[in-house]
């Protein structure tokens, strides 16, 4: 087993925009552990000149002609919206701290 | 008149009609009265608009009636896992996150099906955002095995499975990521297949882990999911990933030459590290016992190995979670789904919006997926499985030079009890035998073979094909469901 195994579930579920209370943390933190513990397994294979598989078939990037098609109205979009303003933007709440909406 | 529909396959439904035995509305209706019936019981349907359902079905019968049906299944149901989107019906993925979208379009696969007069019903339970095996994640409720309610029906398109095991719907879609089409359809004992990879469109699919998902059908027989795939398959200029493949029909043709007929000529692998682990006793017997059919049919049997086995659990839960972690980063309460009403500013939104909407195993895999892409880890777990993917990807290229399929247990054990898996990494570790061949990009099928002695439960086979060799796939399927011992595959509910 290496070193690799050291996990701050608190930290990770920052990054990842996840509010964990405290509970559900400490259980995750426990699963987690023992989840990373069993995927270090790979480093046991040596993997020295492999080429790494991104995708089950290897096609290279597909282009369609660059011609304008036919798209959603806006109110149709709108439709799923949490919050819209004037039938025309989504609303959310404010971006900074302390700023007004 | 009324119909029993609930061991009717799609090809039995599809000769009522044209014989005007019985019309779209009357089958449609059946079926609803058959969810009426059992799905109290089942929890197979999230939602089933019997309404839309009604409406199809007669405007299918006045196409009949004018000698216009758009193919020989219009008016014949499907139903459809809640993560496949249908135009105008709700697609939550089993999540709360997603409770209030209602989607504006249809899935690719959804089009084609209605294309053909299919009707879509429903929207069926699965493990939230597809990431489980016993359908317990979902948000919503906890559907049961037909043919014991107190197990699980498999995941994560246990909806799926359970409703067309219970005869609610001939046939339905599912998705597979690392087992989650076939395992369920072996749980429930119905034919389930996962597609090579880029054969059918993921356009409309809510995407899981965009390199390993394919749509598939759970069927009662082998015929009636090639007669789906058939309807699915092609390529999509919607999905990028699709095959430029012009022959993906097909299938329901090589079902049809299949019957009685041998399978001399035909040989089938048996990966030792596949029965070198521990399957329980029933499902080593069911296994045994197909072998021992096939062998009367002519196939021959050779012994290979896939040497990276015991590696492809710990690969695809990264990959996947990697994939996944990327994936769900768009569910964040802005643009659509449900918003946390109590956030003060934009970066709470997120927080807490993500925080309460999603379940404790998409926490735990979407926080395994952003770990091993993190920074630091990268290289060590994220790289690494992908190199490992090719080591994967390579046993099976050296197997399918020595044989022309594989067969392998679907599951080491039949159905499980609700709650009998409490431990997450015991859940993944049960996908062994499934998890392989979605990172190879394989097409597989299972099929039930036998219902173990003790238990009762189905037991489901294994085969798997090389890319894009359904056919053969197919064929031999089809040819082993016809010669299997047990025949009969109905749930006594």
């Amino acid at each position: 087993m290496s070193n690799n195994t050291n996990i701050d579930v608190g930290y990770v579920a920052q990054l990842a925009r996840l509010d964990l209370d405290e509970p559900t943390r400490n259980r995750l933190q426990h699963d987690l552990e023992a989840i990373i513990g069993y995927i270090d397994q790979l480093n046991e294979l040596d993997v020295g000149g492999i080429e790494p598989t991104a995708h089950a078939v290897p096609l290279s990037n597909v282009w369609r002609e660059d011609v304008a098609g036919a798209s959603f109205e806006r109110s149709t979009m709108l439709q799923n919206a949490p919050a819209v303003i004037d039938d025309e933007l989504i609303k959310v709440p404010k971006v900074l701290p302390g700023e007004e909406m | 008149m009324s119909i029993e529909v609930k061991t009717l396959t799609v090809a039995e439904a599809a000769a009522l009609l044209a014989a005007g035995k019985v019309t779209a509305a009357q089958l449609c209706r059946a079926y609803l009265d058959r969810v009426q019936t059992v799905d109290g019981s089942v929890k197979a349907f999230l939602k089933c608009d019997a309404e839309r359902i009604m409406a199809a079905a007669e405007a299918a019968d006045q196409r009949r009636a004018a000698g216009t049906p758009r193919s020989p299944y219009d008016g014949i149901p499907v139903g459809i896992k809640d993560c496949i989107v249908t135009a105008g019906e709700t697609c939550s993925c089993a999540s709360k996150i997603l409770a209030p979208v209602v989607s504006p379009y249809d899935a690719t696969v959804v089009a084609r099906l209605k294309a053909a007069g299919f009707i879509p019903m429903g929207r069926l339970n699965m493990d939230e955002f597809a990431m489980g095996s016993s359908t317990e994640n979902s948000a919503y409720q906890r559907t049961a095995n037909p043919w014991d309610i107190t197990r699980v029906p498999g995941g994560s398109s246990g909806g799926s499975a359970a409703a067309v095991a219970a005869g609610e719907v001939a046939v339905a879609l599912g998705s597979d990521t690392g087992g989650s089409i076939r395992q369920p359809a072996a749980f429930c004992g119905v034919v389930g297949v996962k597609p090579t990879y880029g054969r059918v469109s993921r356009y409309g699919l809510v995407a899981f882990a965009s390199s390993l998902d394919q749509i598939g059908p759970l069927a009662h027989t082998v015929e009636d999911a090639a007669i789906i795939l058939d309807t699915i398959g092609g390529h999509d200029p919607r999905d990028c990933t699709s095959l430029p493949e012009p022959d993906c029909g097909g299938l329901a043709a090589a079902v049809a030459a299949a019957r009685n007929g041998d399978l001399k000529g035909v040989k089938i692998g048996l990966p030792e590290e596949y029965f070198a682990s521990e399957s329980s006793a029933g499902v080593k017997a069911g296994v045994e016992a197909a072998i021992a059919v096939m062998k009367e049919l002519g196939a021959e049997f050779v012994s290979v190995s896939l040497p990276h086995t015991k590696y492809a659990v710990a690969t695809y839960y990264i990959i996947a979670t990697a994939e996944a972690s990327t994936n769900l980063a768009r569910f964040d309460g802005i643009r659509y789904g449900a918003r946390d009403q109590e956030a003060q500013d934009l970066t709470e939104v997120y927080f807490k919006t993500r925080g309460h909407g999603f379940g404790d195993e998409v926490k735990r895999r979407i926080i395994l997926g952003t770990y091993v892409l993190s920074s630091g880890y990268y290289d060590a777990f994220y790289l690494r499985a992908q190199k490992v993917r090719t080591l994967i990807r390579r046993d099976f290229e050296a197997a399918f030079r020595q044989c022309d399929l594989l067969l392998t247990p679907v599951t080491p054990t039949t159905a499980f009890r609700f709650g009998e898996k409490k431990d997450p990494l015991q859940m993944y570790l049960a996908d062994i035998y499934t998890i392989a061949l979605n990172l190879s990009g394989n097409c597989g099928i299972s099929i039930p073979a036998a219902l173990e002695a003790d238990s009762g439960m189905p037991v489901g086979i294994q085969l798997i094909g090389p890319a894009l060799a359904e056919k053969q796939l197919f064929a031999v399927a089809a040819r082993f469901e016809q010669a299997r011992k047990e025949q009969v595959f109905t749930p006594a509910l």
